[in-house]
């Protein structure tokens, strides 16, 4: 058994040590929103939080995360980078599919959080790990400089 | 939420829909609509792909209003990016006259009778048709109900119903007071009214929401993980399973170990001819269990394939004559004579993965002697039809709850998914969400076919061209889908692009000849005929204009008196683009003139090459005339990824093959591109009342041939060969 901080709240789930939070989160949580691109850290769709800072759960097991706070794409709106991020994200229509774009906003949701007026070159470092193939990039760039100019 | 099939089936049953429950438990309209698609095509400029004779949209129901008047639509294209629950329901909703804020788009259920594509009477989303296949039915479906309800509400009042006006979900009497009725409360007796069949629809002034950028209805949910993917479905009871299919096409498990499964609890092997799935409690135990196996397969006469002798093969079929698609004057005659401006060159692309960000899969239980199933297709009732005939039953056995797609690009045009699926699900007790790895999907894919185009082509005394021959070699996915071998030897789903002839040659001739893969299952990918043909094309015209030492967009229009509107694409981008102006060494521009999917697309990239080889996209523009546009900012976004997804295949794009297996596993070799590789694009749409065009494929194919051209300007190096070898481009390798 493994408790975890999910969202504020505490779960407690029967899972291995080595299990990574990506199939603990969709499989057992029941929280879908993290979604499985690759398995390998290569693609960035399984983008969530930990204390505030993008992770890749793909990779993660759910035994090395402790008491960290975790966040997923269903709570990060209640940040108030996450609610910033979400805006800019629907104010220019950056979404296709939509299957990365958990990934790509929790990576921007990040990126605000420790950088609050990123330039391009802070962008292209912290967004290159997700990749988007519908090609959303042109408008990711901009909305994350649109919601960075949101007080 | 989705209609079952069943209850589907319930409703076309009911010779045109009286009065329906809908799945939300308000009253459906249905609407029957003549030969809706007269219109389009008087006006069809793309004859590619004829409309049908005659058309009857009948019976169908597109339209739900609930008592509170909350609407909903069936949206029978799926969505998976392009827009499409959006736009169509524009068109919808324009014509009925109610506020977007109170539809909701749902996936209609699989009935090709109502559902069905006017252009191919299937549903099938592909080929950038849905807007060209439903713009017209749409708009008389949405026009056909709200004169049901003013009808409706005429008869209660007891008054002429040209008198009364409709406006947000309601229909007013001016003439009283400006009195009102709500559709939701019409809907009832709306829906037991005759269906008018010869409805007038909105003069272009009236319009509301064709043609504005309206917000997406589908993205809300996908910016907060609410929105379901097939990928998402959870239900009680529900099992995962991980799968490996015959890693050579054709090969199958002849021993398999499960000595260190045995010690794994809750896990069940299931082994099938050519799969092998591990099924578990979640996808973690059942990745696994499945590596924990050793298995031995025996790849068949595929094992010995690899990438050189397939391109072998098809250089070899390549050279032989090939059957004539397309022929004006006497091109092998007059390329005869020619003597100084003649160019024979080949051009090649490779096979390439789809690889969605969403990875194969699809939920699945075998029950009551047929299943039901969830996930996402961009063929619904082939869905059905597949799973029907894997369980050897009927598709009314069959029900199918469709889900949006993370990616669609063709790869869920082919329903191996689902067979695959309900083969494993037919040896687990109970519902079992069968998960594609990213190897699996890259490495089980339904390949876009490799092409060579053979190519010849003479200009005369003025720098005019004179002959043109395009013989376009490869596989034809058409012959893989159907199991039945082509018509005369010609596969009309790969001449788009090649056979229109925009450029007005006297003599000239498009071949075909077919050259089936082994080893690689081939597939419609986004762009389809002309991702290659296209490509091929704007190439062989930047050798021609080079040979006569003339500017790519000057030659270019220099040819284009006959098809006016890329013409004036051409000439507009040139201008936005900066055409001619300096540059930095070793950048250059490329232009691309396209015609396809009944869309005029003119695109300059601009690229600079590094000492090392290394390709950087500097900036792009595209001028993009489409016709009738439904969504203006959809169309710039389809515009904007299709060109990343043509570039990202230009540069990146290569599935090889050794010992029958292919070598691409994941998205560290198959490379996509990125946010720091992404250039900033700009999209000038044409104002235009032609007929719609397709949109979410122009962009992929006019980005090759533009990144291309822009290399050789850059560096003077032609590539005639895809993705761009920068080994190349570096001077350590000759081309």
């Amino acid at each position: 058994m493994v408790t975890l901080q999910i969202n504020g709240q505490s779960h407690t789930i029967d899972a291995p040590d080595d299990m990574p939070l990506l199939w603990a989160l969709r499989d057992i949580v029941g929280l879908t929103g993290t979604k499985f691109g690759c398995g390998i850290a290569q693609c960035g769709a399984c983008t969530v939080h930990l204390d505030g800072k993008a992770v890749r759960s793909c990779l993660l097991p759910v035994g090395s995360i402790g008491n960290r706070a975790i966040t997923t794409i269903e709570a990060v709106g209640e940040t108030p980078n996450g609610a910033k991020i979400q805006k800019a994200w629907l104010d220019i229509e950056v979404v296709q599919c939509g299957y990365c774009q958990s990934g790509q906003i929790m990576s921007a949701t990040a990126l605000l959080n420790r950088t609050p007026n990123p330039d391009d070159s802070d962008i292209d470092a912290a967004m290159a790990g997700n990749i988007c193939r519908c090609g959303t990039y042109v408008r990711i760039r901009q909305a994350i400089k649109n919601a960075a100019k949101t007080a | 939420m989705s209609i079952s099939a069943k209850d589907a089936a319930d409703l076309s049953r009911r010779n045109f829909l009286k009065v329906g429950t809908a799945a939300g438990g308000g009253l459906m309209l249905g609407f029957q609509v003549g030969d809706a698609f007269a219109q389009e095509k008087k006006g069809a400029a793309e004859a590619a792909a004829p409309a049908p004779a005659k058309y009857v949209l009948n019976p169908n129901a597109f339209i739900a209003i609930a008592p509170d008047g909350k609407i909903s639509f069936q949206i029978p294209q799926e969505e998976m990016g392009q827009g499409v629950y959006t736009s169509l329901s524009q068109l919808l909703a324009d014509e009925l006259d109610v506020d977007l804020a109170n539809v909701t788009p749902l996936p209609a259920p699989p009935i090709d009778a109502i559902y069905g594509s006017p252009r191919s009477h299937r549903m099938s989303t592909g080929g950038s048709t849905s807007i060209r296949g439903f713009y017209t039915a749409l708009r008389q479906v949405g026009a056909s109900g709200r004169a049901m309800l003013v009808q409706a509400a005429a008869q209660q009042w007891k008054v002429d119903p040209a008198t009364l006006r409709t406006e947000s979900g309601q229909v007013i009497d001016d003439a009283h007071g400006g009195r009102k009725l709500s559709y939701g409360v019409l809907a009832p007796a709306a829906a037991k009214l005759p269906a008018p069949q010869d409805v007038k629809l909105k003069d272009d002034k009236d319009l509301k929401l064709i043609g504005k950028s309206v917000k997406r209805l589908d993205t809300p949910d996908k910016v907060n993980g609410k929105a379901q993917y097939g990928i998402d479905v959870r239900m009680d009871g529900l099992k995962i399973a991980a799968l490996a299919a015959s890693p050579v096409v054709g090969g199958k498990a002849v021993r398999v170990d499960d000595s260190k499964l045995k010690a794994m609890p809750g896990l069940q092997l299931v082994v099938l001819d050519d799969i092998v799935a591990v099924v578990g409690p979640h996808f973690w135990a059942a990745k696994k269990g499945l590596d924990s196996l050793d298995i031995t397969w025996d790849g068949g006469e595929n094992a010995t394939m690899d990438s050189a002798k397939m391109w072998q093969e098809l250089r070899a079929t390549s050279l032989k004559p090939g059957v004539v698609a397309k022929e004006d004057g006497d091109a092998p005659k007059n390329l005869s004579r020619a003597q100084d401006n003649r160019i024979d060159v080949a051009y090649e692309l490779p096979f390439l993965s789809h690889a969605p960000m969403e990875p194969q899969n699809f939920t699945v239980h075998v029950k009551n002697g047929g299943c039901e199933m969830w996930g996402g297709s961009q063929v619904q009732t082939s869905a059905v039809a597949a799973a029907a005939k894997t369980l050897n039953t009927t598709p009314d056995k069959i029900v199918f709850h469709n889900y949006m797609l993370g990616g669609g690009f063709g790869r869920r045009l082919d329903t191996d998914m689902v067979v695959k699926s309900v083969r494993i699900a037919q040896k687990v007790d109970g519902p079992v969400k069968v998960i594609w790895t990213r190897e699996e999907d890259i490495q089980q894919d339904m390949y876009r076919p490799a092409y060579r185009n053979v190519m010849s082509a003479n200009l005369d005394k003025n720098g005019k061209i004179d002959a043109w021959t395009h013989r376009i070699a490869g596989g034809a996915v058409s012959v893989r889908m159907s199991g039945k071998p082509l018509k005369g030897g010609l596969d009309r789903g790969s001449l788009e692009g090649a056979t229109e002839n925009n450029y007005g040659a006297p003599n000239f001739r498009v071949e075909f000849i077919e050259a089936p893969p082994k080893a690689l299952n081939i597939g419609y990918w986004r762009g389809v005929a002309p991702n290659n043909n296209v490509f091929a094309t704007e190439s062989l015209m930047d050798e021609l204009a080079l040979k006569v030492k003339k500017d790519p967009v000057a030659f270019r229009l220099a040819h284009l008196d006959g098809t006016p509107r890329l013409k004036a694409a051409v000439q507009l981008v040139a201008q936005r683009a900066n055409w001619g102006s300096a540059l930095p060494k070793r950048a250059g521009r490329g232009i691309c003139a396209q015609f396809a999917f009944g869309t005029y697309i003119a695109t300059v990239c601009e690229a600079e090459v590094d000492e090392g080889g290394h390709v950087r996209i500097r900036q792009v523009h595209s001028v993009i005339d489409a016709g009738r546009i439904v969504n203006p900012d959809t169309l710039m976004a389809q515009v904007q990824g299709g060109l990343m997804f043509g570039f990202t295949a230009a540069l990146y794009g290569d599935i090889t093959v050794k010992d029958g297996r292919v070598q691409q596993r994941n998205f560290n070799n198959y490379r996509i591109m990125r946010i720091n590789e992404a250039p900033p694009i700009d999209v000038h749409i044409v104002a235009s009342h032609e007929p719609s065009g397709g949109i979410g494929e122009p962009g992929c194919t006019a980005g090759p041939p533009s990144l291309v051209n822009a290399v050789a300007a850059a560096t003077g190096i032609r590539l005639r060969k895809l993705p761009i070898d920068r080994d190349i481009l570096a001077g350590r390798k000759i081309a």
